[in-house]
């Protein structure tokens, strides 16, 4: 229902000037035009109001009227969000190419989710019982192994007076009716939740379980708790997306919420069209069926591009009160910031650093703050971690966007270009990176390996921030005036780099790392270490341990051990202790 | 100026306020956004320009070929009631246009029906094809360690005296749809060419246009021309009316289209000034904020899409101010486009061609174009080899300059030879050389067998065994 509300005065970009009404409200949802082109009040000032419009606004003229629907932007929530792929305010793009062709053309209305499709449906409450909001009422198998808890909306409780009996029903189909005082609602399992709040939660739990990605340098040496948030800036070409990829693909996480954001269609395309082919190790089942995709391409309009964000974390808040481990992944954060600097400039407001609106820092602490790993309302435990790019102009992390996301993310990877052009991937500095989530999984690695984990990757980080201070020695005057004991430690770091570090997404063993496959390289190059030190310590020559075959055989473990032969791990270990054992011997005496 | 039809549409006599191309017109009823309009001067001259912003009576305009010779009371607007369009048709291969879609090549307008929106509209991600097959281009630096695919948009970086026009000319000239290592030669289907000049010189225009004559492209070459003494404003449109005519010719016609736009950064010069006389908030370098969202609405115009057989892959060039990669120019492109290959002085300088710095250079797309069934199984780990092994010489380089060769050890030595024959045999090659890509990767894999074969931990144990050919074979 929508009813005019005033006419368009001013037009640039997508931000539009109407006058009328004075009982607008802030952020409602308005249709603009004569084509009803969506957007969002952005600003009210006397009649006048500021609208950002979701779509292209060429073509549109002033004295056209601008609707009011009396509500906020909001996202549909309900199954059938799982394999789907939306724009930025959750349009969905198959059903926009069904109707439109190959080429996004403007006032598209479509429902979010499926009207007609039916869910097998269970229900969880009964006549009578008091519910209060986010309580499970029923459970809709979305896909053959995800069970999608349709819960009550947050804001609402009251006591069950009916319940449809377990079948198929649509998401418009009634499921059960709630007494709220003197109101009675009928309950479907669609509901909407306007994207500018976060969903509330009980409280925050201690974020201390690892997200697991399966990439070394991320699980074993920066890793990010469940509920945590990370961001990986980097120049162009330097690889957040790959790495944004992969952790999608690879990360133990039950839902997958991926937003391109003012980025490349092509990698949205690729996505779309890898994911169903790509089965999730732990379900058995296509990686499409723990996915949804938002995707606001960079030529598509800019409005849209702010929203996504938003309707992407949403979603993510959504599976995480089912009681759901989600993770998020936003690329590019820069792209949106830059999205509220280009509506911000429309709006000549006052500029903050580099153009770039006074909110910019409040807006992106709003962000990662949706992130965490908590208590729902409903009693179960569930977390949203969110991993945001960051796109630095020039790869200067200098910049607004990539300082003021560092005060809100405990995590930071780094990439670096050098590494890049040497295709040292993924081109994650380990020297500028940090976790600060080190201490609070160490319990989780203790339990699962019943292994130091902590220690040895410390002790890793050690022999790498050695090798950067010697790798300075060595550019004055070369490697052969250094002794013996600290060419070895550059020997190792060599293995480290090499065979634990670099890690190639595009290889199939070496794509996905176990935890127990790491924890047992991280141990074997450190045993290494140590058995070589000890040797050196006697006075054998350096290059001794460097012609060692099993150096060799180690840096190829990553790629010639699968994740289910770890037993060769044993083999190689043996290797060294019979290559070393020799040398040992030589010059014991 | 070209001739401009005048055709129906509301008229304003008089302008309030006219500054560098941007003109303000008040009085006009139900302006749209982004509407083209008609403006004549006092002597009857007609120009067009297009409206940036509406609001309540009146319109603020751009003139695309600048306000020269308008004053306040003499100048009449008409606004046409629609975007800019431009006529697209296959007989347009083979014509020449100005910047704004008009032929000045004396020919007649394109006889055709069909009038498409230079703005474009975004393709829906769902309807994209992801690219795959690869192109060769006979040129080692791009088809062995940086792959050009069908579909893929990768622009040349380069500076202001570097042979990046003849680099783009080889590469359009050898272009074929490229072949699995070994398979006997295909006849490639010929690309269609659309070529985009931005405010560079005629003879670059002209370099360009006797390199299609010469290959005997020019039948299928479609030149859009604005060159330096031609309105700079007009460069905002010249390359979206290439791209409309490359969108039309690759999705309707089912051709395979290059795109060759060439100088990026004029274009870029161009929208800084229209925004800078709008007095609109700067970003870096006093380019616009919206400087991304406005290249990649170009730049996306590439690709594949599931209902047509065609394709578009574009080049575009761009010359970095100072030959610096972090200027918003190249680097904003560098974050929209799919790689980048980026020309180097220094080789310039040593007598190499083409002067690919090879250590910045990238194909984003070439992971999926090559390797087994595509080029040769090996192909993505001898890549990575010979880039790891080159971005280890320029450390080596460093500590010789320090502490001069003979102090290397002896690996070290291997790499500084490595280093210059991978410069003068890899890189270095003829204008006229037309390398396959059997050549491309034999030659690799000599000079990869400088090296020990303990260097070379990014190809596998078989790899080795089969291709490496240095002293150390042996053991
Ligand atoms: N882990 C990896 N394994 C193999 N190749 C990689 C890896 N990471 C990055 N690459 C290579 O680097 C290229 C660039 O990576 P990517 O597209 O992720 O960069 P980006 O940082 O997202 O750049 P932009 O900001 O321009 O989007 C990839 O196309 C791929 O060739
Ligand atoms: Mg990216």
């Amino acid at each position: 229902m929508s009813e005019e509300i005033g006419k368009i005065t001013w037009i640039s970009g997508p931000v539009v000037r109407a006058r009328g009404s004075r009982h607008v409200g802030m952020l409602e949802l308005v249709e603009v035009g004569v084509d009803r082109l969506v957007g969002e009040v952005i600003g009210l000032k006397g009649d006048q109001m500021t609208i950002q419009v979701y779509e292209e606004t060429a073509g549109m003229q002033t004295g056209a009227p601008v609707y009011g629907t009396g509500l906020p932007l909001s996202v549909e929530l309900g199954p059938g969000l799982i394999q789907s792929i939306y724009d930025g305010v959750q349009r969905p793009l198959p059903l926009i190419e069904q109707a439109m062709g190959s080429f996004i053309n403007r006032g598209a209305h479509f429902d979010p989710i499926n009207r007609e499709k039916k869910w097998k449906y269970t229900p969880k409450v009964k006549v009578g019982d008091e519910i209060q909001g986010g309580a499970i009422i029923g459970i809709a198998m979305e896909t053959d192994t995800l069970e999608h808890r349709v819960m009550l909306n947050p804001d609402d409780s009251g006591t069950i007076t009916w319940v449809a009996p377990a079948g198929d029903y649509t998401v418009i189909d009634p499921i059960a009716k709630l007494k709220m005082g003197k109101e009675e609602k009928t309950l479907t399992m669609l509901q909407r939740w306007p994207v500018r709040r976060a969903r509330p939660f009980t409280n925050r739990r201690p974020a201390n379980i690892p997200l697991i990605t399966g990439q070394r340098i991320l699980d074993t040496f920066f890793p990010v708790a469940k509920g945590g948030a990370a961001g990986i800036p980097g120049p162009f070409g330097s690889g957040k997306t790959v790495t944004q990829h992969s952790i999608a693909k690879w990360a133990d996480a039950e839902i997958i919420v991926y937003i391109g954001c003012g980025e490349r269609g092509n990698e949205m395309t690729e996505v779309l069209q890898e994911f169903p082919h790509l089965i999730d190790p732990r379900t058995g089942r296509p990686l499409m069926e723990r996915t949804v995709l938002i995707a606001n391409t960079s030529n598509m309009p800019v409005a849209a591009r702010e929203a996504s964000i938003y309707t992407g974390i949403t979603i993510a808040e959504y599976y995480r009160d089912m009681g759901y481990h989600v993770a998020l992944m936003a690329d590019s954060t820069s792209r949106w910031a830059e999205a509220l600097r280009e509506v911000s400039g429309r709006l000549e407001e006052m500029p903050a650093e580099e153009g770039y609106p006074a909110y910019l820092a409040a807006r992106l602490a709003e962000f990662y703050e949706r992130a965490g790993y908590v208590n729902n309302l409903n009693g179960s435990q569930g977390s949203v971690s969110i991993v945001g790019a960051v796109s630095p102009p020039g790869g200067d992390f200098s910049e607004p966007v990539t300082q003021h996301t560092k005060r809100f993310i405990r995590c930071f990877w780094a990439l670096d270009k050098s590494l890049a052009s040497a295709r040292h991937f993924p081109a994650i500095n380990w020297l500028d990176s940090y976790s600060e989530y080190l201490e609070d999984v160490a319990g989780w690695w203790r339990e699962k390996t019943g292994k130091d984990w902590l220690v040895m990757r410390n002790r890793a980080m050690e022999l790498l921030s050695e090798e950067s201070r010697l790798s300075q020695i060595v550019k004055l005057v070369g490697p052969d005036a250094l002794p013996y004991t600290e060419r070895m430690v550059l020997e190792t770091t060599r293995l480290i780099r090499e065979g634990l570090l670099q890690q190639n997404a595009t290889e199939s063993v070496d794509a996905y790392s176990s935890v127990e496959k790491q924890i047992r390289m991280l141990e074997l190059v450190l045993y290494f270490h140590e058995r070589g030190m000890s040797i050196v310590k006697r006075g054998a020559p350096i290059n001794l341990i460097h012609d060692l075959p099993v150096v060799d055989t180690i840096i190829r473990a990553k790629s010639t051990v699968t994740n289910e032969e770890l037993h060769k791990f044993d083999e190689i270990q043996k290797q060294i202790d019979d290559q070393m054992g020799q040398l040992d011997a030589e010059y014991r005496s | 100026m070209s001739e401009v039809t005048v055709q129906g549409g509301q008229e304003v006599v008089g302008v309030s306020r006219i500054e560098g191309p941007i003109i303000v017109v008040e009085g006009g009823a139900n302006v749209s956004y982004d509407e083209v309009v008609e403006i004549q001067d006092s002597r009857g001259q007609l120009r067009r320009g297009r409206v940036l912003e509406v609001g309540e009576g009146y319109a603020v305009v751009q003139a695309f070929a600048g306000s020269t010779g308008l004053s306040i009371d003499g100048t009449r607007v008409r606004f046409l009631g629609t975007t800019l369009h431009i006529p697209v048709a296959e007989e347009m291969l083979g014509r020449i246009f100005d910047g704004l879609g008009n032929p000045i090549d004396g020919g007649p307008e394109p006889l055709t029906d069909h009038y498409a929106d230079v703005n474009g509209q975004p393709i829906n991600p769902t309807a994209r094809i992801y690219p795959r097959d690869y192109i060769q281009t006979g040129i080692s630096t791009i088809d062995g360690v940086n792959t050009l695919l069908r579909g893929q948009k990768l622009p040349l970086f380069s500076g202001a005296g570097l042979p990046h026009d003849q680099l783009a000319a080889q590469i359009v000239r050898q272009a074929t749809l490229g072949k699995v290592a070994g398979a006997p030669p295909t006849e490639g289907e010929e690309f269609a060419i659309v070529f985009a000049a931005m405010g560079v010189k005629n003879d670059v225009a002209e370099y360009f246009r006797r390199s299609f004559t010469e290959s005997g492209a020019l039948t299928r070459v479609a030149m859009f021309l604005n060159l330096a003494d031609d309105p700079p404003v007009e460069r905002i449109v010249t390359p979206r009316a290439a791209l409309t005519l490359a969108e039309y010719l690759a999705y309707q016609c089912d051709m395979h289209v290059l795109v060759v736009l060439t100088d990026m950064t004029n274009y870029g010069e161009a929208l800084r000034q229209i925004s800078n006389v709008r007095g609109e908030v700067p970003s870096r370098k006093g380019y616009p904020g919206y400087l991304y969202s406005d290249l990649a609405s170009m730049y996306e115009r590439t690709g594949r899409i599931r209902t047509s057989k065609g394709s578009i892959t574009q080049i575009p060039i761009l010359t970095m101010p100072n030959d610096d990669i972090t200027h918003p120019m190249p680097d904003l492109t560098g974050y929209i486009t799919e790689g980048q290959i980026v020309l180097g002085r220094e080789l310039n300088f040593a007598g190499i061609y083409p002067p690919v710095a090879v250590l910045p250079s990238l194909s984003r797309l070439m992971k999926d174009g090559i390797g087994k069934n595509r080029t040769r199984e090996d192909h993505p780990r001898w890549g990575a080899q010979l880039y790891a092994a080159y971005a280890r010489t320029q450390d080596v380089r460093a500590l010789a300059s320090v502490i001069g060769e003979e102090e290397l050890s002896d690996v070290d030595q291997k790499y500084l030879r490595f280093g210059r024959a991978f410069e003068r045999e890899f890189v270095n090659q003829s204008f006229t050389e037309n390398r396959t890509i059997e050549r491309t990767l034999e030659i690799g894999w000599k000079l990869l067998s400088i090296l020990p074969k303990k260097e070379l931990t990014r190809v596998t144990l078989d790899e080795i065994a089969q291709y490496y050919k240095g002293d150390d074979a042996a053991n």
